[in-house]
């Protein structure tokens, strides 16, 4: 299977993307509350993705205009997914880590109800 | 025009995902792809502001692509950056939700923002009021509005600035 250097890079992105998931995995144990662990997750598994939609594209040459759109699709939609996860969160009021240092959002909105 | 600009734009970029997707030009396949493209560009008219309100000036054109290029290298250090957290037995975190501004004025702009810092070393976007961003900083490094404005928003409003202003 690994012959040619395209295919060697191509499995190299995609432990590389591997990688990153299980890292992202980790943060998501480990963080102590629900903001912390999207960011965990949210950074994680977009690069990971693309790493392995890369890794993909080396093995499969011919895929790779599809691929470059589910990554494009991916870069749009994640950020904003974790984003209205966190507003939503924050809105109904989920407990934060007692690391918290502030919170100006709850600060504003104490202020103007 | 301008509306009969963007909506010649919004079927253009559908048909071109759409046989991108396929692979094919047969005839059965661009016949649903205009159909298809039609319907949604006659319902959505004004959803396609990623395109729409690009400025298209040769300044822009030249921004673009380093600002890809900026946001991918910043997307690589924000890995780099928790994977080193979330090894480390400590845990370092200092979470915290910060309140900065941004000057962009368009829509997009600041959608492309709210992504962009998503996506970037320890921040989340949280809430967007007005020219208001709430963020959710792994480890807060600066409380003041204008020095997290500085750290956090102010190396991308650079190149999307330029590009929607």
């Amino acid at each position: 299977m690994i012959d040619t250097p395209l295919n060697l890079l191509g499995a190299l992105l995609l432990v590389a993307g591997a990688a990153f998931l299980l890292l992202g995995g980790l943060g998501l144990v480990r963080m102590p509350d629900l903001f912390n662990r999207i960011q965990a997750g949210t950074k994680a598994t977009t690069l990971g993705t693309l790493l392995s939609l890369a890794g993909v594209a080396c093995l499969q040459p011919d895929w790779g205009l599809k691929l470059l759109l589910i990554g494009l699709f991916i870069l749009f939609t994640n950020p904003i997914s974790s984003q209205v996860l966190a507003r939503a969160a924050h809105r109904s009021g989920v407990e934060k880590s007692s690391l918290t240092s502030i919170d100006r959002l709850a600060e504003d909105q104490g202020a103007q109800p | 025009m301008a509306k009969a600009r963007a909506s010649v734009l919004l079927f253009a970029t559908l048909l071109g995902f759409w046989l991108l997707l396929n692979g094919s030009l047969a005839t059965d396949v661009l016949v649903i792809g205009v159909i298809a493209a039609l319907v949604i560009t006659l319902l959505f008219r004004d959803s396609l502001a990623v395109v729409s309100e690009f400025r298209a000036t040769p300044h822009a054109l030249i921004t673009a692509p380093s600002y890809v290029f900026y946001f991918l290298k910043e997307l690589v250090r924000s890995n780099l950056r928790l994977a080193s957290i979330v090894l480390s037995p400590a845990l370092p975190l200092r979470p915290g939700i910060v309140k900065v501004r941004t000057r962009l004025k368009s829509r997009m702009g600041r959608l492309l923002l709210a992504n962009s810092i998503t996506l970037t070393p320890g921040t989340l976007t949280v809430e967007l009021d007005g020219e208001w961003l709430y963020v959710h900083w792994v480890t807060v490094e600066s409380e003041d509005v204008d020095a997290a404005t500085a750290d956090i928003v102010n190396g991308f409003e650079r190149y999307l600035e330029v590009m929607y202003g």
